[in-house]
């Protein structure tokens, strides 16, 4: 199942929520058609899980907020980007394990 | 730190080696699937059906079916039956000796993390890329070897596919549904894919093909502009005007961990007994495309899963450990 620590974005709820947050918030820009982006999912939900208080995790479906991936200049899915302060600061591109992703982030949560 | 000997080691989790976990969990084997790691390439939990969108050739989806949905479906099956599935990668294996031993993550670690009476080796193959300059850093920014994970961002745009079988003439038809001119970038003057593949990309009017052709060098800074060719025939060069390339110019076997301790064909593929998953150690099984230069379907992936299975299942029956 879905963690209830994940939030799931629009083209409507992105930027506000982005730029109101008190944490870093670490979007993952996915879709139904993808498959290693299914691989991705779980391990969003684990690290929103374990990170509470420290780390948001929003889901952006690309399908459902074009706007939002155009925007945000994503070409390829999965592409996670963490954002600090509503600045895109990190871009990760492509599924990897839990620890690749975390040790990519570290530096900014 | 390994505490028990496991009867049977899958390392790989695409059609053969879930496939081999479902028919040894049936047997009782308690298998342990060492699934992968997820990554955006074939080489991930899953395989290379995990890049892919409709699988209309498999038997028993007459509709078809989402290669990821049925990968997923092979895994729920699997884990049914009490196959044990972990998301790790195996990076070291010695075969030298009975226990096998196999470890994930550092491979000088002194201790195995586990031991096996018996392995199946079903790794896969994944993409060759072409290894020009500035490859891996424009992937994700034009570059890609997934056209169902990034076809949608092209939507109006001209992108070309390099490779002349069947993945790439696939790639290219889907890819018709977003981009505006798909070019098909190939070495020689004919294709290698089959005909009804064929038959598709020439009927569709969003195909173009450039033959003898090879791809030189990436053009653009942070994003691909466009890609600098070759012709194969007078070596004259030219550039191609696209915002995507998809390169699908064929797989090569999953056989780094095995070099030195199973025989391979000349190819790098896996070299199991003729007719059989037996390879050149005593209860090691190779399956599935690891081991298959020739047929590399889904389908025949799983069959020899299934016959790997049944023989490590027959081999520690011998041993009289099962």
């Amino acid at each position: 199942m879905a963690s209830e620590n994940v939030l799931n974005l629009d083209d409507s709820s992105f930027t506000d929520t982005i730029s109101s947050s008190d944490e870093p918030v670490l979007v993952d820009f996915w879709a139904e058609w993808c498959g290693p982006c299914k691989m991705i999912s779980p391990i969003m939900d684990e690290i929103a899980d374990e990170q509470v208080g420290t780390l948001k995790i929003a889901k952006v479906n690309i399908d459902d907020a074009q706007g939002t991936a155009l925007q945000n200049e994503v070409m390829s899915i999965p592409t996670m980007i963490l954002f600090k302060g509503g600045e895109p600061v990190k871009k990760i591109i492509g599924a990897k394990p839990k620890e690749a992703i975390m040790d990519e982030i570290a530096e900014f949560i | 730190m390994a505490d028990n000997v496991r009867n049977v080691v899958i390392i790989g989790s695409g059609p053969a080696g879930l496939t081999a976990a479902i028919y040894a969990a049936r047997a009782s084997l308690e298998p342990l699937v060492l699934e992968g790691e997820p990554s955006s390439t074939s080489d991930q939990p899953g395989g290379q059906l995990m890049l892919t969108t409709d699988v209309e050739n498999f038997p028993g989806f007459p509709e078809g079916i989402m290669g990821p949905e049925l990968m997923i479906n092979f895994r729920t099956q699997a884990a049914r039956f009490g196959a044990q599935i972990e998301t790790v990668k195996a990076s070291k294996v010695d075969l030298s000796e009975r226990p096998f031993k196999i470890w994930v993550g550092d491979p000088e670690a002194a201790e195995p993390t586990y031991l096996a009476k018996s392995v199946i080796v079903s790794t896969g193959a994944q993409s060759l890329m072409l290894n020009l300059d500035r490859e891996t850093e424009l992937i994700g920014h034009g570059v890609s070897t997934c056209a169902t994970c990034d076809g949608f961002f092209f939507r109006d745009h001209e992108i070309a596919v390099v490779g002349g079988g069947d993945s790439a003439l696939e790639e290219a038809s889907f890819l018709t549904k977003f981009a505006s001119k798909v070019y098909v970038v190939v070495r020689r003057d004919e294709l290698r894919a089959s005909q009804i593949m064929q038959d598709r990309a020439h009927a569709n009017p969003k195909i173009e093909f450039v033959w003898n052709t090879k791809v030189i060098e990436y053009l653009g800074d942070s994003k691909l502009t466009g890609v600098k060719t070759q012709s194969t025939v007078d070596d004259s060069i030219s550039e191609l005007p696209v915002t995507g390339l998809f390169i699908a110019i064929g797989h090569k076997p999953n056989t780094g961990l095995f070099e030195g301790q199973l025989d391979m064909k000349d190819n790098g593929y896996l070299q199991a007994t003729p007719g059989r998953t037996a390879t050149n150690i005593e209860g090691v099984f190779a399956s599935g495309d690891v081991q298959d230069d020739y047929y590399r379907q889904a389908i025949t992936a799983a069959g020899s899963g299934c016959a790997a299975a049944l023989e490590a299942e027959r081999w520690l029956e011998e041993q009289g450990e099962h």
